[in-house]
């Protein structure tokens, strides 16, 4: 049980039960949608960026308890934050889930995020988790099309 | 016990001692998973294979290796004889008229593309209709659109109701004469539904259209019989049926095969080349470009030993019971749906629950050493008709146990028991 409490402990379960800024967000100024097509998830997410910061950001969509976390956890940390800060977020949860299981995790910079270590254990997982990054990444640069994770 | 005399003997479904023993054949089943004795409930997505399977493999590769109808050395020989018996076993096995009508394919994919662009680019053409069950894999939905959009037919679906069961009489209402083709699985993948091919095909003969059954969820489940069936393709794969990957069978009515142009061009599949002409052999060779499977036919021969030294009428009927048990076990469990309620049904149960998302399922039962699939199973039609993005399956083969459908309920209360 030690892998999968490390997997899904509280903090996970809890924003996958009432995940945060959960929602449309009506004046959005660009927004993405996201898809897992391996297991059907579905992501949409809105930002409202005014210049270089990011005002407001909120997510919908239906997924596993990992990917809704993972959209509710992003969301809170870059909220009010510049996109350069959501571009270095972006990086170190990237370098993170790719890394090997025992690698270390920088949580000084990760802070909450630093939980989605634990799906380093579970390779069919991580995209559950990259899932709502590689849609804001796309939200950011403004491509059009749809993300998938495949 | 004393029977009648001159009546057939009473069949009677499988004791947990005969489980035991075909346990036993089956080296896979002995591996720990996470620590934990290994619960395969994911045979609809591959079986795992008995001694005899993996055995036929190693004789073929250890004493017999060589290419089939080549050589006049001896092992060429022999392996052509073998190759051969092996498809005349098949023929048997789902009483087909002729060993020639059974070509070796890849898998039921490759099956149906054969059948979509060699029978269906002769025959099917622009304005005509191609009718799909909304239960369909992938695999029996892609080569159809392919086809259309080679050449302008069209796909019409028939739909299945809340219980996931086939409609006949709104598939009745869809066939015209501009039907061609009809493509049904004999059981869906996702749900378990087991499809009326039978009548399905009657009454697409009335309208002069062929009839396609894709069998891949079938075949090593309840008995097969396609001169009964009445269809005129039927597909399968041997890796579901306790086979190898890389192998499977297109059963084509001969009288149709012979009508229709090769699938690849190359070797085995000709009668005569010159640079100006090339006259192909008769199916199935036609049908067989380039050197086979050789060790796959003979392990399906394997395989299709040991499915009758079983019989499929006892294990059908094992395998429901086991069906059963199952569904009544996880309708006890709170909060979990079940998908496709209708019968009858091969043991497959697709299902949601209240508490978790199915991948979530899939991880904490894996956890538990316990294999299930989640997700859409290729059969994403199925996924928007029940309005759900995936679901969690359980599929069960002969093998599986009372015992292992208490160890994943036990897994699944866990699963409410992490999530609330
Ligand atoms: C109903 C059905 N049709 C077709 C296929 C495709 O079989 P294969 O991948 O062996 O070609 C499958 C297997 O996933 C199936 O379940």
């Amino acid at each position: 049980m030690t892998e999968l409490r490390k997997l899904y402990q509280q903090i996970m379960l809890d924003h996958n039960k009432q995940p945060r800024n959960y929602g449309r967000l009506e004046n959005a100024n660009r927004d993405q949608e996201g898809h897992n097509p391996l297991c059907g998830d579905r992501l949409h997410l809105y930002l409202h960026v005014d210049g270089e910061r990011i005002l407001d950001i909120r997510f919908e969509g239906s997924g596993c308890a990992i990917s809704r976390a993972s959209a509710s956890l992003m969301t809170a940390a870059l909220k009010g934050g510049t996109i350069a800060d959501a571009e270095a977020y972006f990086a170190d949860f990237h370098a993170m889930t790719t890394s090997s299981p025992d690698a270390p995790v920088d949580t000084d910079r990760l802070g909450k995020l630093a939980i989605f270590a634990g799906v380093r254990e579970f390779p069919m997982r991580i995209k559950c988790a990259t899932l709502p990054w590689h849609t804001l990444r796309a939200a950011l640069k403004g491509t059009d099309t749809t993300v998938t994770t495949e | 016990m004393s029977e009648p005399t001159g009546s057939l003997p009473v069949l009677t479904s499988l004791d947990p001692c005969e489980v035991e023993r075909i346990r036993r054949d089956f080296p896979m089943l002995r591996e720990r998973i996470r620590d934990k004795p290994l619960v395969y409930l994911d045979n609809a997505a591959t079986t795992q294979k008995p001694l005899t399977v993996i055995y036929a493999l190693q004789r073929y590769y250890t004493g017999e290796n060589a290419s089939v109808h080549r050589g006049v050395h001896f092992l060429s020989q022999q392996a052509t004889v073998a190759f051969e018996r092996s498809r005349a076993r098949l023929c048997r096995f789902i009483n087909a008229a002729d060993p020639a009508e059974i070509v070796f394919v890849r898998g039921t994919t490759e099956a149906i593309n054969l059948v979509a662009q060699s029978y269906g680019r002769a025959h099917i053409g622009s304005g005509d209709e191609i009718i799909l069950s909304h239960l369909e894999h992938h695999a029996n939905i892609v080569p159809w659109q392919m086809l259309c959009e080679q050449t302008g037919a069209r796909i019409r679906v028939a739909p299945v109701d809340d219980q996931g069961m086939f409609i006949m009489k709104a598939y009745e209402r869809l066939l015209n004469e501009r039907t061609r083709l009809v493509a049904v699985s004999h059981a869906s993948n996702a749900l378990g539904t087991v499809l009326p091919v039978k009548q399905i095909a009657v009454r697409a003969h009335r309208w002069g259209a062929r009839v396609l059954v894709d069998g891949a969820q079938a075949v090593s489940h309840i008995p097969v019989d396609v001169q009964d069936m009445d269809c005129d393709f039927y597909a399968f794969s041997g890796h579901k049926m306790f086979g190898p990957t890389g192998i499977g069978v297109l059963y084509g009515r001969r009288l149709l095969l012979e009508t229709m142009p090769p699938y690849q061009g190359g070797g085995e599949m000709i009668r005569s080349v010159t640079f100006e002409r090339t006259t192909y052999a008769e199916p199935p060779h036609k049908f067989e470009a380039g050197t086979p499977n050789i060790a796959g036919a003979m392990a399906m021969e394997a395989a299709v030993d040991y499915i009758d030294a079983i019989g499929r009428s006892r294990l059908a009927m094992y395998e429901n019971q086991l069906l059963v048990y199952a569904t009544q076990t996880l309708e006890r469990i709170d909060g979990v749906r079940l998908i496709g309620t209708g019968t009858p049904k091969v043991g497959v149960i697709s299902f949601v629950m209240d508490a978790a998302h199915p991948h979530d399922i899939g991880t904490i039962l894996d956890s538990e050493g316990i294999a299930i699939r989640t997700g859409h199973h290729c059969a994403q039609p199925v996924m928007q008709r029940f309005g759900v993005p995936a679901t969690a399956r359980v599929s069960l083969a002969v093998y599986n146990t009372r015992e292992e459908i208490d160890t994943l309920a036990t897994g699944l209360r866990k699963v409410i028991e992490v999530f609330t």
